[in-house]
């Protein structure tokens, strides 16, 4: 089959590999439909996620039809599934407490050590998001091997294309989950740093959990139009003093919760900024967490820090003591899809949560790494990419 | 008995511990298919689980003693394979997993020796010899496996049982698991002991230096192993093509 594959930072091409098969009983195997590249992607494009590997085959992101079914998998044939991007084996102490990201049985067994020695504990199986979390192929590929397909997919009913379910598999739930761990209040304000995607549905979520205001920051206009459209205020970085700003907009109070969703590779031109990007460019395990900084300084006292952004090793200067003296409460982690999925299903099928506004480009898989250059290099333009394998 | 301590053994159980692992080998079960190790190729692994078990039996050493003789100050309440390295002559494996299962079940498992292979890496098979009697074939270095017959020594059942070689097998091994109940109904806390000598001779004395973190790398594996295969009947592998 033709996927999408990493061959180091920057490079990534559409290789023929062998098709996966059935192994364990519970699997089952996917002809992908639809695959989008997420943020998420761009870490490992840029190369600042250790435990890659010559060949990996990426995504995270996909949904497809049932081709193939182990004997103690519940899909059958010709269904129509999305995918989480968790794997998780739905039986284990974390599962059983829908923290599904914790999974302690998706993760190969001698996989685990490299990230139980960086993190104190073994991560679990994500798809195609390098060694430390199982080193899965992943769904930007034609056929995808699905394990514990009895617990992660979600059928999804013939009249929702693909372009509306899609984003089920993590961005849609991550954003939620963004604002559910922001624990929002009616008359809350709430800022969220990045109009990516992940922000973009942060912003939409806070709003439908009851929020009074939302305040987007970014600093590409389009993306930040975007915001603006889903009913946000917005708040251009490159433009405006972000905490004067949050401060002049809440009476002076700051907002009632901040949510991150930048991540590791914060954009941003102060001098602290710089240094961490220098640090990151040279391999010494340093994150870039400018936009979590400014959260945490704007956020009120008392208020919650949610940090959907993803980071992967240590970070400098990390402001601990406005964290403790103002009483914050930090909220986190990579996204318990499975928990949200179905209620985010319904709420789309009602109509109350559109996601198709996010998709920029349609693209065959084959120009998949174009697709990459230009979510990475044009974000103002290039807000998500949704590739078709087959075409 | 003080649960925090590993019991001593009545049925002296454990020889003088000395550097080793479980023995094991690739049991995806039920597809046999194993993780593509990230540490060390299985061919290493196998060339450490063989040598390693290549020690004598010596003398028996209790818990306390042992814990004091490693450390120096027994008394914290960590189990004494916490112990921080003190560069003693012996060491000691040992690895616990809460398994989501009640005790019963596990126990069940492992009392039929012919299952372990399943979650042991480099164990070939294990063939009832008696109701007591277990021969263990272990694969060894340049396609040879090497046959270790254990006696059942120590057998309670639902909370532990306890192996021990039997002085015409190949090779010397010592070992036992537990089984307690875990608080919150979360199941099972599954402990596991295996103790060894350092195998003998100068090749041997070398290897065990080369591959002296493997056995532990080993029990830890082969418990998760064995926590995948009864939480969720089957062991994770991102492989994508079955074994040929
Ligand atoms: N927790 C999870 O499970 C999960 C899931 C998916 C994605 N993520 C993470 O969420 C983050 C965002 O993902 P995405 O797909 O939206 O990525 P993206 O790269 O498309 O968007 C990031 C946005 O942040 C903006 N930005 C950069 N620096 C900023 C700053 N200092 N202040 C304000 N905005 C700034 C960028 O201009 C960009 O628009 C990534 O870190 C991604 O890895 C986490
Ligand atoms: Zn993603
Ligand atoms: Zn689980």
């Amino acid at each position: 089959m033709r996927a999408l594959t990493w061959h180091g930072t920057h490079d990534v091409r559409v290789d023929s590999v062998p098709d996966p098969e059935i192994v364990n009983p519970r699997d089952a195997v996917i002809k992908v439909t639809s695959t989008a590249i997420c943020g998420s992607d761009l870490h490992l494009y840029d190369g600042v996620i250790p435990g890659m590997q010559s060949g990996d085959v990426l995504g995270h992101e996909f949904m497809g039809e049932v081709v193939e079914t182990g004997s103690k998998s519940t899909l059958k044939k010709g269904q129509r599934v999305v995918i989480p991007f968790t794997i998780s084996c739905g039986s284990c102490f974390f599962c059983e407490k829908q923290q599904y990201s914790a999974c302690d049985n998706s993760n190969p067994v001698a996989k685990q050590d490299a990230s139980e020695a960086l993190y104190g504990h073994a991560m679990s199986g994500l798809f195609g998001y390098s060694h430390l979390t199982g080193g899965y192929a992943g769904g930007q590929a034609e056929y995808v091997r699905v394990p514990f397909s009895d617990v992660g997919p979600l059928v999804v009913p013939d009249h929702l294309e693909d372009d509306k379910v899609l984003f089920l598999t993590d961005i849609l739930p991550t954003g939620w989950m963004a604002a559910d761990n922001a624990d929002i209040e009616p008359e809350d304000t709430v800022a969220v740093w990045g109009c990516g995607p992940v922000g973009l549905f942060a912003v939409q979520s806070a709003l439908l959990m009851g929020a009074h205001k939302v305040i987007a920051i970014d600093h590409y206009p389009h993306r930040l139009e975007l915001a603006k459209k889903l009913g946000a205020e917005t708040i251009d970085f490159q433009k405006t003093d972000v905490r004067e700003a949050l401060m002049e907009m809440t009476g002076g109070i700051g907002p009632d919760a901040v949510i991150d969703a930048v991540g590791m590779e914060s954009h941003g031109f102060g001098v602290q900024n710089v240094f961490d990007s220098a640090k990151q460019k040279v391999g010494i395990g340093a994150d870039r967490p400018d936009a979590l900084r400014q959260a945490i300084l704007a956020c009120r006292k008392g208020g919650r820090v949610s940090m959907p952004g993803v980071y992967g090793g240590l970070v400098d200067k990390f402001p601990l003591g406005a964290l403790m003296e103002k009483g914050l409460q930090l909220r986190t982690g990579q996204t318990h899809v499975q928990r949200y999925i179905k209620d985010l299903m319904d709420r789309i099928e009602k109509g109350e949560i559109d996601t198709t506004f996010l998709i920029s480009h349609h693209l065959p898989l084959e120009e998949a790494p174009t697709g990459y250059k230009n979510f990475s290099e044009k974000q103002n333009e290039w807000t998500k990419v949704v590739l078709r394998p087959g075409q | 008995m003080d649960e925090r301590e590993r019991p001593i053994d009545p049925a002296g159980t454990y020889g003088r511990p000395g550097r080793s692992a479980m023995p094991a080998r690739g049991g995806g079960v039920p597809s046999r298919s194993h993780d593509d190790g990230s540490h060390g190729s299985s061919r290493d692994l196998q060339i450490a689980a063989a040598l390693v078990l290549g020690g004598a039996v010596g003398t028996i050493f209790g818990a306390k003693a042992l814990r004091e003789r490693r450390t120096g100050h027994p008394d914290d309440d960590a189990p004494m394979t916490a112990a921080r390295r003190q560069g003693g002559d012996f060491d000691l494996v040992g690895r616990s997993v809460t398994i989501n299962k009640p005790r019963a079940e596990l126990y069940a498992f492992w009392r039929d020796f012919s299952n372990l292979p399943q979650v042991m890496e480099n164990v070939e098979r294990i063939e009832p010899k008696g109701a007591k009697i277990n021969n263990w074939v272990i694969d060894a270095p340049a396609g040879r496996t090497v046959n270790v017959v254990t006696e059942t020594v120590d057998d309670v059942k639902d909370e532990r049982i306890g192996w021990r070689s039997t002085p015409d097998s190949d090779i010397q091994t010592h070992g036992h698991v537990t089984f307690r109940d875990a608080p919150g109904g979360r199941g099972t806390y599954v402990d596991l002991v295996i103790a060894y000598d350092p195998p003998l001779g100068e090749m041997g004395r070398l290897a065990a230096k080369l591959f002296q973190r493997e056995p532990e790398i080993q029990a830890r594996r082969d418990l998760k192993r064995f926590k995948m295969l009864m939480e969720t009947g089957e062991v994770a592998t991102s492989r994508n093509r079955k074994a040929s």
